[in-house]
């Protein structure tokens, strides 16, 4: 469906994105991910065709964008941050000329504008300025604009940025309901989010592509090391590191915490074996008291930091 | 063009759905009509050539204060993004904001008209001229938006859009009036440019090719250059 290619962006000196290469395939929602500044929006707006890429290029179905950048244009519809919307006009004019603009049939405009009405949920607010909406009828108004001429494929630049819990899950269920037919790629960089959201995520970091994947296949990508958390009580750090070290697939004991008699530790271990029965029984030969023992899961959020702190 | 015409829709509403218009047509109209009812009865004349020699004067101030939103606004608030997005292109966009522009100083001439209706109650008025001078604001008003709309693409502020049209405007307005200051070789090229000189001409009703060419092509370089400005902003 979408087609990037080596695309890459300077802002005078600063490169914003770096040689990016991208295939996203029809009915895929995509997740850019990153930190502030990584070149998400500047990506999508490439994508989209509002700002000039210095080298590469974009290929939507048979269209590239330096060619044929009004056709693709009418393929897509896209909600920038912000949603800036024109602040003097009541919704429903907004919508009205959006239509006009998308070249939509006269019979056809109204009962559009309808649906959209409905499924993005701004009937309500449908005769008021758009200036005095709040943020999440803006976005929904933006979304609305976004999804007028039934585009195949949605840009949406941080959908859900600025909104309350209740209107983010909102705008989730609708994300989710569109993707169903359509091809979407939306930025965040709230990791839930495009946990709960995308079928497909890409962390960019400093304008290059750092991961890119669905969310198992990422968290088992970056899981390299095995470890084990365990927390016991009435030990000290010394007799623990002794003990346990002795298990021959433990690498390393570290003391993480230790508050009251509460001793907190990680241990490191080989990354294909699984020591922890042996851990077990070393410590039921003793009197500590085995107060939690788990293997932290790999979250998105570990991914993320892994894969963007700085160096 | 279908697009232009869209955009034209959107931004004459835009004009009437806030207070802008009514303010700048009221000013419009009280400025005007002050300094033409002020001296016409001491000249004793049934015309309506004073009127017409304030009229560049009055634009160069009023135009540039009805432009000054058309681009920097959306460069501001940052709908310039989703007016982009959807299929239009920078000519669609300039013709239509440049042709609202236009219809708007229609719409505010429209009133005077009870200037030249009151003075033909009263005298004997001669309508060529009238209507030379006229057309000869249509033109005037469309070179001015054209510059108006350059300078509002130039930057993101209102007020320095303003500003900066102001300058240009008001400038072309007065040069033909500063040609004691310039070496004599130059004197020709500098009264050509002066759009006051071109505009009396069709105001004394005299509708000459050269005039018209001379407003025609300010508002093509206007307009182009509004279009370089996105373009390179783009």
């Amino acid at each position: 469906m979408i087609q990037v290619e080596s695309l890459t962006k300077y802002y005078k000196d600063l490169c914003a994105v770096d040689q990016i290469n991208l295939d996203i395939q029809k009915g895929e929602i995509l997740g850019l991910l990153g930190p502030n500044g990584a070149g998400k929006t500047t990506t999508l707006r490439m994508l989209t065709g509002f700002l000039k890429p210095t080298s590469g290029t974009v290929r939507v179905k048979d269209f590239t964008i330096d060619r044929d950048v009004l056709e693709i244009k009418k393929l897509l519809g896209y909600l920038p941050e912000e949603a800036p919307l024109y602040h003097d006009m009541l919704v429903y004019d907004y919508l009205n000329y959006v239509a006009n603009i998308r070249q939509i049939e006269k019979e056809r405009k109204l009962s559009r504008i309808r649906q959209l009405a409905d499924l993005c949920g701004i009937n309500e607010v449908m005769h008021q300025p758009i200036g005095e909406l709040s943020k999440g009828y803006k976005q929904r108004v933006g979304l609305a604009h976004a999804m007028m001429n039934d585009p195949e494929i949605l840009v949406l630049d941080e959908p859900t940025s600025g909104l309350d819990p209740n209107q983010i899950v909102e705008i989730r269920k609708i994300i989710k309901r569109i993707g169903k037919q359509k091809t979407i790629v939306l930025s965040t960089h709230i990791l839930t989010e495009a946990e709960a959201t995308c079928d497909r995520i890409v962390i960019i970091n400093q304008g290059k592509i750092a991961a890119d994947g669905s969310t198992d296949s990422l968290k088992k990508s970056v899981s390299r090391s095995n470890l084990i958390n365990v927390v016991i009580q009435d030990a000290d750090f010394k007799s623990v590191e002794n003990k346990l070290a002795s298990i021959d697939s433990v690498e390393k004991v570290t003391k993480i915490d230790q508050t009251d008699n509460h001793l907190h530790v990680r241990l490191t271990c080989q990354p294909s074996a699984d020591p922890r029965a042996d851990i077990y029984r070393k410590i039921k030969q003793t009197e500590w008291i085995l107060l939690d023992f788990h293997q932290p899961t790999q979250t998105l959020e570990n991914i993320f930091r892994e894969l963007t702190k700085e160096n | 063009m279908r697009q232009v015409i869209h955009i034209f829709n959107k931004e004459f509403k835009a004009y009437f759905v806030s207070p802008i218009a009514y303010i700048v047509i009221s000013v419009f109209l009280l400025v005007t009509g002050w300094f033409f009812f002020m001296a016409f009865f001491l000249y004793n004349q049934a015309s309506l050539r004073s009127f017409f020699t304030l009229l560049p004067i009055i634009f160069s101030f009023v135009i540039p204060a009805i432009t000054m939103r058309l681009i920097s606004e959306e460069l501001n608030i940052g709908s310039y993004e989703i007016l982009l997005s959807m299929p239009v292109t920078f000519t669609d966009v300039v013709l239509g904001k440049f042709f609202a522009s236009v219809g708007f100083i229609v719409a505010m001439l429209i009133p005077t008209l009870t200037y030249p209706l009151t003075v033909a109650t009263i005298g004997q008025l001669d309508w060529g001229p009238v209507f030379g001078g006229y057309i000869g604001a249509v033109f005037l008003g469309a070179a001015f938006s054209a510059i108006g709309l350059f300078s509002s693409a130039l930057t993101r502020n209102q007020i320095i859009a303003f500003i900066i049209a102001v300058a240009i405007c008001f400038t072309l307005t007065l040069i033909d009036k500063m040609l004691f200051f310039l070496p004599r070789s130059l004197l020709g090229v500098a009264a050509y440019l002066g759009a006051d000189y071109h505009f009396q001409n069709i105001s004394k009703g005299i509708i000459d090719s050269r005039d018209i060419v001379y407003f025609i092509s300010t508002c093509f370089i206007g307009l182009y250059g509004a279009h370089l400005v996105l373009q390179e902003k783009h």
